[in-house]
């Protein structure tokens, strides 16, 4: 079991023949991702990689039955691509494009909200079921099939901890890279009750950063509803106020989106906050032997 | 991307909300021709820094007489302003702005912002005009009225008239108001802006609203479609490193301690100053040499690293992904040809093929370069030869 992608999930491209869609697409076919064509605008017809080429997002779906789009577009065209997939039947959008403005990305999210439809990203790495289904671009070695969920805003800190968790003994399920911007799509709240429901899934590792209040959400929600282990780190514990770390949503404003606040939420909901980055491993290990 | 006052009052004026009218000046002659033409028998010289709190650090005075206009300019001109925004080194004053004395009857505080809880903007109104509004909203959250606007539905009558019933208006000022609003809500989004705050809002004798300061924030990701706004960007409002850094697009921020960090992604690389402060050193600054990290960009990492005399050892820390160890190892290898690393480097490989790129390091002995097993390793190591005890 996994949450949102396994083996059968069927997956378009937009963005597919551009340089960026082309090689992370082979790399998911590599990976066994069932890739069943793309969609670049008058390219209709054509044969990439092997696979069929449309025009439109609804004929593609028409054609494939695909359920999810990986989304490669330059930023400039991310929001018309998200509401083209959430018109034409697409179930999960994961947006991989980095730069996209907030304006189009909050009224593209409020579509696909309207529509049913589920978003990931945008500028983020996307998402992986151990050895079954990877859409995006992380790299599909670091995740050994196992029994720990990942829910992560940043790219390298997600491939961190796999590589952590791996090391302790474990591996993953499913591991959700899900952005770094001020608007995001699926985020812990949305996802934290996912693998709370998915039998395969033992414990939750949830890594978060500076800014908005996604991680203090998270932490009610944890108190609520989750009862299985969740470890959670927050980068940025030593980042100046008013500074913009990278992430365009990473950034204090004032005294608020502290990681200090975040923290003391997430130790008080009961997760297990770690400190150093570097117990992530370590960490699971011990939820799981204490849980058993 | 922030701008001047005088910067987003030009803004203001093409989208029809009302400022008092002003010029910017660049010395006291030039500042008292600008009082000259604008008239009258008071003027206010402001300073025009990218910071708030101008006014308690002496940086917005009154002026009476026109030479009063220009010696307060010229004292303003080259002084370091030091507001509890700036940080203690202040910023240098390079341009002022002159504007016509106004009659205010009342101040206000209105500002719209992103609220990324509910994804969609929030114009903010307050009776407590002049004050900072994080101060109202921790003090006195109930003298702070907030309308969310759905993007789809666009800035509506009610959403001022919330704000308008909410400071107290009277029925003939809530039109006025509501005028106001509307146009300001205009210059936020068909700007791409992200922040912008009027404080004070004033209420003139006459009962007309004028925006008495102006602060403006645009969202970096939609410059590319206002090509006006870019224009506006004021290179000696950032630091040279940080603008020196983004050309080659790396990503830095200088911090004040004496270990430097060379990561590849964001949030490892604020992980990365988070562990060398768990293992007791302070970190010199935030660099993210992005997915590529070849050995241009980690040349030119070394370069903007080693330019911060404080920086006493240095820690790479990569997590190779589709970017393959081995490829990085060569590529630190050929920098530090490129650029006299003369401080210890502790280089963390991690990911793949990182055992074949521990290799290379190991095999070239370069004197300067210490390999490092994992992230706490690393962190440890990088410490130490801060300290020297490595």
């Amino acid at each position: 079991m996994s949450i949102l992608v396994n083996k059968d999930t069927k997956v378009i491209v937009q963005g597919f023949t551009g340089k960026e869609g082309t090689f992370h697409s082979e790399q998911c076919l590599a990976y066994g991702t069932q890739i069943v064509g793309g969609v670049t605008p008058n390219k209709g017809g054509m044969t990439h990689l092997g696979k069929p080429v449309f025009n439109t997002v609804e004929e593609a779906v028409k054609a494939t039955g695909a359920s999810v789009s990986m989304i490669f577009v330059p930023p400039a065209f991310v929001s018309d691509a998200v509401m083209e997939a959430a018109d034409g039947g697409i179930e999960l959008a994961v947006i991989i494009t980095e730069g996209a403005p907030v304006k189009d990305m909050m009224s593209a999210k409020h579509y696909a909200v309207k529509k049913g439809m589920k978003t990931i990203g945008p500028n983020c790495p996307g998402i992986i079921t151990a050895e079954e289904c990877k859409i995006g671009i992380l790299p599909g070695s670091i995740f050994k099939k196992g029994n720990v969920g990942l829910i992560s805003k940043s790219g390298t800190l997600t491939y961190e901890a796999s590589n952590q968790v791996v090391k302790a003994g474990y591996g993953i399920t499913t591991a959700v890279g899900i952005g770094g911007d001020p608007i995001i799509g699926l985020s812990y709240k949305e996802l934290l009750p996912m693998f709370e429901a998915d039998p395969q899934t033992q414990a939750i590792v949830m890594i978060g950063e500076i800014g908005g209040d996604l991680e203090i959400q998270a932490a009610k929600l944890i108190k609520e509803q989750i009862t299985k282990p969740v470890i959670a780190f927050i980068a940025g514990q030593t980042a100046p106020k008013g500074k913009r770390m990278g992430h365009a949503g990473a950034i204090i404003s004032g005294s608020k989106g502290t990681a200090a606040e975040k923290m003391a939420a997430l130790k008080e909901a009961g997760a297990y906050v770690v400190e150093s980055p570097a117990d992530i491993g370590v960490t699971v290990a011990k939820a799981l032997s204490e849980r058993k | 991307m922030n701008i001047h006052e005088y910067q987003a009052k030009e803004i203001f004026k093409n989208y029809g909300v009302p400022t008092p009218r002003g010029g910017v000046a660049f010395s006291g002659p030039e500042a008292k021709k600008v009082a000259e033409e604008l008239g009258g028998n008071l003027w206010v010289v402001k300073a025009q820094i990218h910071a708030g709190g101008r006014g308690k650090a002496g940086g917005v005075k009154l002026a009476k007489t026109l030479d009063e206009v220009e010696k307060l300019a010229e004292e303003m001109i080259g002084m370091r302003l030091v507001t509890h925004q700036t940080g203690s080194e202040g910023k240098i004053v390079k341009k002022v702005y002159i504007e016509e004395g106004a009659d205010i009857k009342a101040e206000y505080y209105l500002g719209m912002v992103l609220d990324r809880a509910l994804e969609m903007p929030v114009m903010m109104a307050s009776t407590e005009g002049g004050m900072e509004i994080e101060e109202v909203a921790a003090k006195t959250p109930e003298k702070i009225v907030k309308v969310a606007i759905d993007p789809t539905i666009g800035f509506q009558p009610f959403h001022a008239r919330k704000l308008a019933f909410g400071l107290g208006l009277g029925k003939d000022e809530q039109k006025e108001f509501i005028k106001f609003a509307k146009a300001l809500y205009n210059v936020y989004v068909e700007n791409d802006a992200e922040m912008i705050e009027i404080n004070p809002l004033i209420k003139t004798g006459e009962g007309k609203f004028l925006a008495l300061d102006a602060k403006m924030g645009f969202d970096d990701n939609a410059l590319y479609r206002h090509p006006d706004i870019s224009d506006m960007r004021d290179l000696d409002e950032e630091e040279p490193t940080e603008i020196e850094a983004k050309k080659y697009g790396l990503s830095y921020i200088k911090l004040d301690g004496n270990v430097g960090c060379m990561v590849n992604g964001a949030g490892l690389a604020m992980a990365t100053m988070d562990i060398i402060k768990h293992e007791g050193g302070e970190p010199a600054n935030f660099l993210d040499v992005g997915g590529g990290a070849n050995p241009d960009t980690v040349a030119k990492g070394f370069e903007i690293i080693l330019s911060d005399p404080n920086v006493k050892s240095i820690f790479v820390n990569i997590f190779g992904g589709i970017v393959r160890c081995d490829r990085i190892a060569n590529g630190i290898l050929q920098a530090t040809k490129k650029v006299e690393v003369n401080v210890p480097v502790v280089v963390r490989l991690d990911g793949t093929n990182s055992e074949e790129a521990t290799e290379i390091l190991r095999n070239a002995n370069i004197k300067n370069i210490i390999a490092a097993t994992d992230l706490k390793d690393g962190a440890q190591k990088a410490v130490a030869a801060a300290k020297g005890e490595l």
